[in-house]
């Protein structure tokens, strides 16, 4: 950006204090060993209910949200608009509620550009609490569904916040859900991102009327709700820009998935005047996200550590993986951060599994076992991370777990990096 | 194995699932895998017939399935059932239907819409929903209704729906912890038509229920698997079945 962003107002001196005794709990609590992610967060917003509005008033901040991909893009985004030179705050760990929010803005007091991941359910309030400049909306489907709010309705709520706000929305517009709720912004950036899951989108969120669908492309028979026309598209492992020009993304992370994330963060890119060539060069240099994508050695095996968390994601994740004949390692728990509910692994398809050798593990492998019996996938129960390897005897493993079945194995692997 | 003398001679099992577009919430295609394995592994061909909500449903299938869904796909879902009479007709014939979920109460003469008003249901199960004062969410025991002869049923939950059973229908089971329809009892049935709040992948842990409809189906009794092929389901069974405190 060429012009330097005016400094923020002073905060109030209960707010202050509040960003002092908080930014304090969470040193402590770092020194403790323990992750101050969201500890001077939730102290500061005990002395100033409004701290986050506070913290926010004067910065330009996005938020984003979806199932899928919202820290990656968080990530993303943020490398792009560093190409601006600005300073910029964001929730780099992924925690995603109020206090997670009003923690990263307290840490980067100077930041005048904020990248905030938010949480689905928390899209309307903190849209009054922060006023962003832009909102991105990466997808919706069926996620955690013991704790999270059912799919349409999530949408229906977004469309309300969305109205009463002057931001930009930034969107995919091959998501049906996404687009209806999106469609309720007063400015809208729609991105071509694609669609990998659609399990959850087969019916015209505005009707109920079975959609029509033509590769990407969707629209509603009965109600004349359909795709609308894009700004951005994903192609392939290429780009087209607004002007058409086609240039290949060349990420360092793998997969479709992100592809798609990182066209979402050039539209978002776009409206803070960088333009697709300096977010790209910033983008490239994304190597691992919060741990995820990551490779460590242990026993002489290459380990590539992949997390997701619902059956969309496991999808994506499956496409990612390297091909066969490398084994791939399975795992599953059923903690409150991951949902008691396993019946989510009903809905992913494994039969592509087939041809490898497959190790499951996590605290509910016996529910993965039975789901990949029923698709006649051959696998091997396995007891931690070590005995995958052993079991695995392979010079590379792929490893796909959710959130604290992740957690776990990160925190044996590393130990040995 | 012998296989089951009749299925040799006859058409292939028709496993029919209703509006997977519309009624498919989370993990509902378990049940159609479950039932599709159980047939196979007891050498009977399965047809397995996918309806989506533009296409009219087919009244000549054996089983017929009906997953979870939200409100407003609930809603639409019944419109359009009632309006195609394909299911309905199949159960005169006397097809057998599981409906899990916002599918079980469908079944019934009223539910509670998305404002928690009474919308009229199919009227194919004589029960009544209504939206009850807090969600159940989590595992539920139940034991079932003798005359059935399957096992303790071990499930998931995860609605706000409470029912009530009319003189027609007869409560499924008992409940040993958990919610299910908020009176004790935990689902319902009435002839070869069986509804149940074990949500998503019901029949996975549950493999006597599977077995229960095959046999509804067939008209006959079926031969037992090879304990091998069941190793698996009555391990993830014992474990799901001790991780659960019975507060009764």
């Amino acid at each position: 950006m060429d012009t330097p962003l005016p400094a923020r107002p002073r905060l109030p001196i209960r707010a202050r204090l509040a960003t002092t005794v908080g930014g304090a709990a969470a040193t402590v609590s770092k020194l403790a060993g323990r992750d101050g992610s969201v500890i001077s967060g939730i102290i500061g917003l005990r002395l100033e209910p409004d701290l986050l509005s506070l913290l926010a008033a004067g910065r330009q901040v996005v938020l984003v949200t979806g199932t899928n991909g919202k820290t990656t893009t968080t990530r993303l985004i943020t490398a792009a608009l560093s190409a601006t030179g600005q300073k910029v705050a964001s929730n780099v760990y992924g925690a995603n509620m109020e206090a997670g929010l009003t923690s990263a803005l307290s840490k980067e007091q100077d930041a005048l550009l904020a990248v905030l991941e938010t949480d689905e359910k928390y899209i309307p309030s903190m849209i009054k609490a922060t006023q962003p400049k832009v909102v991105v909306l990466l997808n919706l489907s069926r996620d955690q569904m013991d704790r999270a709010a059912e799919i349409w309705m999530l949408a229906r709520r977004w469309r309300e916040a969305l109205a009463a706000s002057d931001c930009l929305v930034v969107a995919n517009a091959d998501d049906p859900l996404i687009a209806w709720a999106a469609s309720a912004g007063r400015s809208v950036s729609w991105v071509g991102a694609g669609q990998r899951w659609r399990e959850d989108s087969w019916c015209c969120p505005e009707c109920g009327a079975h959609l029509a669908r033509n590769g990407d492309d969707w629209s509603c028979r009965e109600c004349g709700n359909q795709r609308p026309a894009v700004r951005w598209q994903l192609e392939g492992d290429k780009v087209i820009d607004p002007a058409g020009r086609v240039q290949p993304l060349d990420l360092a992370l793998p997969g479709r998935a992100n592809a798609s994330n990182a066209v979402v963060a050039l539209a978002v890119a776009e409206a803070f005047g960088v333009d697709a060539d300096a977010a790209l060069a910033q983008m490239r240099g994304v190597t691992s996200v919060a741990g995820r994508y990551t490779q460590v050695q242990r026993h002489g095996t290459e380990i590539r550590l992949l997390l997701a968390k619902n059956p969309a994601g496991w999808l994506e994740a499956l496409d990612v993986m390297v091909p066969a004949p490398v084994p791939v390692l399975l795992a599953v728990n059923a903690q409150v951060p991951d949902g008691r509910d396993t019946s989510w692994l009903w809905d992913v398809d494994y039969r592509r599994l087939r041809d490898r050798p497959v190790l499951v593990g996590g605290e509910r492998r016996m529910d993965l076992a039975v789901r990949l019996e029923a698709d006649d996938v051959p696998f091997q129960l396995a007891d931690g991370i070590d005995q995958a390897i052993e079991l695995a005897r392979s010079p590379r493993l792929e490893v796909l777990a959710n959130y604290t079945a992740f957690q776990q194995y990160r925190a044996i692997l590393g130990r040995t990096q | 194995m012998t296989p089951v003398t009749p299925a040799t001679n006859y058409r292939p099992l028709r496993l029919t699932w209703i509006y997977p577009d519309l009624l498919s919430t989370y993990g509902d295609r378990g049940n159609l895998l479950i039932l599709e394995r159980r047939a196979r592994l007891r050498g009977m061909p399965v047809d397995v017939i996918e309806v989506n909500s533009d296409q009219r449903v087919p009244a000549d299938g054996d089983i017929y399935l009906m997953g979870g869904g939200e409100d407003l796909p609930q809603t639409l879902a019944t419109h359009r059932l009632r309006a195609d009479g394909g299911l309905h007709e199949a159960v005169r014939r006397g097809a057998v239907l599981f409906a899990v979920c916002a599918g079980y109460q469908m079944l019934g003469t009223e539910f509670g819409g998305a404002d928690g008003q009474p919308l009229p249901g199919l009227g194919l199960l004589d029960i009544r929903s209504g939206r009850g004062e807090r969600r159940g969410v989590g595992e539920i025991l139940a034991d079932v209704d003798p005359e059935l002869g399957v096992p303790r049923l071990t499930g998931f939950e995860n609605h706000q729906g409470v029912t009530e059973l009319g003189p027609g229908a007869r409560p499924l089971a008992q409940v040993v912890a958990g919610v299910g329809n908020g009176n004790g009892t935990e689902g319902a049935y009435a002839g070869r038509v069986l509804g149940t709040y074990l949500h998503g992948p019901a029949l996975v842990r549950n493999p006597g229920l599977a077995d229960l409809l095959l046999t509804w189906a067939l008209g006959q009794q079926l031969p037992p698997l090879p304990p091998q092929a069941e190793e698996l389901a009555q391990r993830l069974r014992a474990e799901r079945l001790a991780a659960v405190p019975a507060s009764q």
